[in-house]
């Protein structure tokens, strides 16, 4: 192998001799675990070494290799079984336990187990019956990938496989253009940062590349905080030369010298891979003194931040880098005339330093005909909440939020209705069916008052309180706020404690217009984005799920059946059998009856736990989740009866 | 000739520097916006969200404290929406922690207070809320009451960049923010030298003078300029009386040399030997039985006597005088000229030499 990459051609050499293991050598057998913290979360260390150890056993020509997350997080841990001449087969929730099936049925015996399989992936025309293809899953129907193309397709921790996928081709590109014209190609093809604000990123490089000071920096925001947000994780753990090789061709577009990737503590994973993705890059000369020859220097440092939320936000975050605590200052002035350490600093997330390559290898046209004329190219998102399938996508901008809801994410779980979807973290809006149709763009969400933010996508179903949903996000923001700012500090303080009595029905008739002007004013007046987005949530709800807030506040009434103060169960008398289940669940012994006799609920004793509702047998369906509904006084019920 | 920006303030055409923000320009043409995390001697941070006015533009409302002016700009500062986002603000402290005037120290002499009258506030919009932070009283010369405490920053910055002694920060998040010192301790336990400056820029009572406490109400004393007599700096201190009484030290020249407002423990807090019964008020001579009460021109008479005795008997080179830094350059002067031209020697040193 090559000690050092001095020109392109070394890079052509490379990829070459390496092998990535999708191509199987004949008699060979490769298997790729997916080794992301979702794989591993699922058992895949343990998937992995059975692995090991069966093939070991079986004494085959057999290589076990690491891969990223192929988005499919609710499919772990999920495994690729490459034999010479046969179309590559994905299993899904494959654990140690089923290992030794597949190694003997499959890579023994040449018969795909079906208990697991989960797709193939055809090569030349040889296709296996019975099995689909990647294509024919709805959930990977529809998917653009562009930024996550690799995970799932390389060891995240050997640079030579991402070399081998045309990795660090971009940069070499890169480097023989003028700074400018790098420039020139990222703002043509309408790259917009990923972290949420959707700044036009060629248009803030050439802010860093014309501000004055010396030397320049970038930093990639890697610092995920939204809940259930985990896009730039897995980008990280997946592809991390994706975004280093992002950074540095940034750099030589705005002159700069240094890079700082600001990632999180809690994402051990990514750190380490980081880590040594920046080490392997160092030694074969892609980051440090004159990389591919030329009087260009670049080097990567990282920073762990400390789990503070608003470190997301570039100025804290910038701060945080110096030492400071986090705290954002006003804009401007922006860090591209005045950033780290006063000096023009260029920062943008992950996902948007995981574009730059794939842009400059195929040119802006290519990536400003993908997506919409306001929003170009792919964005991907973490489907989470009540979705079938929950994980990791990558759509084409405009894409309808229905088709990711339902074509791509299965519907809603339990056949339940869908009731609503943020978008955008603990800052977005809530947007309500109507809005299905929506495309995802940053001018759609945020007209319909939500962001694009990050790229999270919380979906909820019929069983949701939007009032207790919007408390819900408050109590996130409200103590992830750094306690600059009056609006932020005081005031998500305020709308909290609103929204709290509301939830518990002592919500007063002025409160509508209260949390409307209190929201309202935060948007207005709050220093950073934080703040400014955080009163979201409770505007949208206000917008879209009066009627559900009006309810609680006037009638007492929670029409979702969540908030435990206005909510109480019964028994149907006419429906209930008598057969005992919830009497003997319920943990404080409040339900009373003789067997084959409808029960009772002792309200007085009551916690409202909602056993009850989950033990009854579905064929009698007898307690009730009661809100709202006038009620006799509750009475205490004799357990001599 | 340098480039000149021009804007408008409430429709008044403004021509000013770049690099100014809109708080100055404002100011430089007389339309007052009200502030409270600003101080002219700190950077600006933008933080209370108080001086908030309407660019035409801009999505949000801007700062006009760290908001530079542009060309063309068209800014206004007091319209319905920035009045009603000012007052939500000033709501939302004074419903934060303890605002009590009543019992308060800085009655009459808070920030806050003058707000909330100045925008016509009659009730509080919001349930007052106590911190749940206890007064720190750990020490003889400050008091921190974290209710009285609006987060302003006034009092990091002012540690931070006037005195340099990075003592104070913000601590914890969102509600339970605090100013607090490494580790969270008392002052009395931490790096703080008492210098006083974090009280002198508190705009409300959250930082007060301990000793003054009770001793009189801002309205009640009178202010006497004098110069330090500790060190020969020569701050400028003025010397708040009630009754004839030095009750606070404070220091209200913002701009004026040498201190510009800058004072350290000793100017500060140090007074306490004014009223002192032990200090000493007449001269005294001594004779077989101890001390005794002389008046001015005795004391001195002596002195010049005895003076003139040793240098009749021993020359003029047998004294010598050692004066202090203590005193003003005037005062030393005045001092070596005694040495020189009346004694005749040159037998004179200072002991700030030593």
């Amino acid at each position: 192998m090559i000690k050092k990459i001095t020109t392109p051609d070394d890079l052509i050499r490379i990829k070459k001799q390496t092998r990535t293991f999708e191509k199987v050598p004949e008699k060979g057998v490769h298997v790729a675990v997916g080794m992301n913290t979702c794989g591993m979360a699922s058992g895949a260390k343990e998937t992995m070494a059975a692995f090991r150890e069966s093939l070991a056993y079986y004494d085959l020509d057999a290589k076990v290799f690491r891969t990223g997350c192929a988005g499919m997080c609710f499919y772990e841990p999920l495994v690729d079984v490459f034999l010479p001449g046969q179309p590559r087969i994905t299993y899904k929730g494959l654990s140690c336990d089923g290992v030794s099936r597949v190694v003997e049925d499959h890579i023994l015996g040449g018969q795909v187990v079906e208990n697991w399989v989960l797709a193939q992936t055809v090569v030349g025309d040889k296709r296996l019956p019975g099995i689909p293809t990647y294509d024919e899953i709805p959930y990977c129907r529809g998917q653009h990938k562009i930024v996550l193309a690799r995970c799932g397709h390389i060891d995240p921790e050997d640079i030579y496989q991402y070399i081998a996928m045309d990795g660090y081709a971009a940069s070499a590109k890169a480097l023989e253009m003028d700074p400018e014209q790098v420039i020139d190609t990222i703002r043509r093809s309408g790259l917009r940062g990923r972290g949420g604000a959707g700044f036009p990123t060629g248009l803030k490089w050439q802010f860093v590349r014309e501000a004055k000071g010396h030397p320049k920096y970038i930093i990639c925001n890697a610092d995920e905080g939204d809940p259930g947000a985990f896009m730039d994780r897995s980008i990280l753990e997946g592809d991390p030369h994706a975004v280093l090789e992002g950074m540095l061709i940034a750099a030589y577009a705005v002159g700069a010298t240094r890079g700082y990737i600001y990632v999180r503590a809690e994402y051990p994973l990514a750190v380490e891979r980081l880590r040594k993705a920046i080490q392997q890059a160092c030694d074969l000369g892609l980051l440090g003194p004159n990389i591919f020859g030329s009087d260009f220097s670049f080097d990567i440092r990282l920073k762990l931040g400390a789990g503070a939320f608003v470190c997301g936000e570039e100025t804290a975050l910038i701060a945080s880098i110096e030492g400071k605590r986090g705290m954002p200052h006003p804009r401007p002035p922006f860090p591209a005339q005045n950033g780290l350490w006063g000096k023009p600093t260029n920062i943008n997330n992950v996902e948007t330093y995981a574009n730059v390559a794939p842009i400059i290898s195929n040119g802006a046209e290519w990536y400003a005909a993908i997506g919409t004329p306001d929003s170009r190219g792919t964005k991907v998102f973490c489907v989470t909440g009540k979705i079938k399938h929950s994980g990791l996508i990558e759509v084409p901008m405009g894409t309808s939020l229905r088709k990711i809801v339902y074509d791509i994410g299965g519907g809603i779980t339990a056949g339940r209705a869908f009731k609503a979807v943020q978008t955008g973290g603990p800052s977005g809006g809530v947007l309500p069916e109507a809005l299905l149709d929506l495309g995802v763009g940053y001018k759609e969400l945020a007209e319909a008052g939500s962001i694009m933010g990050s790229g999270g996508m919380v979906v909820m179903d019929e069983n949701t309180c939007m009032a207790d949903v919007a408390r819900y996000f408050l109590s996130f923001t409200r103590s992830e706020s750094c306690g600059k700012c009056t609006p932020c500090r005081e005031g998500l303080t305020r709308l909290y404690e609103i929204l709290d009595r509301i939830c518990k029905g002592n919500g007063h008739a002025d409160d509508l217009d209260r949390l409307e002007s209190l929201a309202t004013t935060i948007k207005d007046t709050a220093l950073c984005g934080l703040g400014l987005s955080a009163p979201n949530p409770v505007l949208t709800v206000l917008k879209y799920f009066r009627e559900e807030i009006e309810a609680h506040i006037f009638e007492q009434r929670c029409p979702a059946g969540v908030c435990p103060d206005l909510v109480w169960y019964r028994i149907n008398a006419d429906r209930c059998s008598g057969c005992g289940q919830c009497r003997r669940a319920c943990p404080v012994e409040a339900i009373v009856g003789r067997p084959k006799v409808p029960h009772e609920i002792d309200r007085m004793k009551c916690v409202k736990c909602g056993t009850c509702l989950e033990v009854c047998p579905p064929r009698f369906h007898a307690v009730e989740c009661v809100s709202g509904q006038v009620a006799d006084e509750p009475q205490a019920v004799s357990s001599e009866r | 000739m340098a480039k000149t920006i021009s804007l408008t303030i409430n429709g008044k055409r403004i021509t000013t520097v770049p690099g100014t923000t809109i708080l100055m320009a404002a100011r430089q043409v007389g339309i007052r916006i009200p502030t409270l995390c600003y101080h002219p001697r700190l950077s600006a941070t933008g933080s209370c969200r108080v001086c908030m006015v309407e660019v035409r533009g801009r999505p949000t409302l801007m700062p006009s404290c760290t908001t530079t002016v542009e060309d063309g700009m068209e800014v206004v500062t007091a319209n319905d929406r920035v009045l009603e986002a000012r007052r939500l603000i000033v709501q939302l402290l004074l419903a934060s922690g303890n605002h009590n005037c009543l019992t308060c120290q800085s009655n009459g002499a808070c920030e806050l207070q003058k707000l909330a009258y100045d925008l016509g506030i009659e009730a509080l919009a919001f349930p007052a809320r106590s911190s749940g932070y206890p007064r720190d009283d750990s020490n003889a010369m400050i008091e921190r009451d974290p209710d009285k405490c609006i987060l302003c920053s006034r009092c990091v910055r002012a540690c931070q960049e006037v005195q340099v002694n990075e003592v104070l920060d913000f601590g914890y998040r969102g509600r339970r923010s605090k100013i607090v010192t490494a580790w969270d301790l008392p002052y009395a336990e931490s790096d703080c030298v008492f210098c006083g400056e974090c009280v002198s820029v508190c705009p409300t009572g959250a930082l007060t003078e301990k000793q003054a406490k009770f001793q009189g109400r801002p309205w009640e004393l009178k202010k006497v300029r004098t110069t330090c007599p500790y060190c020969g700096t020569g701050c400028q201190l003025d010397l708040n009386v009630r009754d004839g009484r030095v009750v606070k030290v404070t220091s209200d020249t913002l701009h004026g040399p040498p201190n510009y407002g800058s004072l350290c423990v000793k100017g500060r807090f140090g007074y306490d030997f004014i009223h002192h019964p032990d200090r000493l008020t007449a001269p005294l001579v001594r004779h077989k039985e101890g001390f005794r009460k002389a008046s001015w021109d005795e004391a001195l008479d002596l002195v010049a006597s005895r003076f003139s005795q040793i240098k009749q008997s021993y020359g003029a080179d047998a004294l010598a005088g050692l004066s202090s830094a203590r005193c003003t350059n005037e005062e030393n002067y005045l001092f070596q000229k005694l040495m020189r031209t009346a004694i005749g020697t040159n037998n004179i040193d200072h002991c700030a030499r030593l």
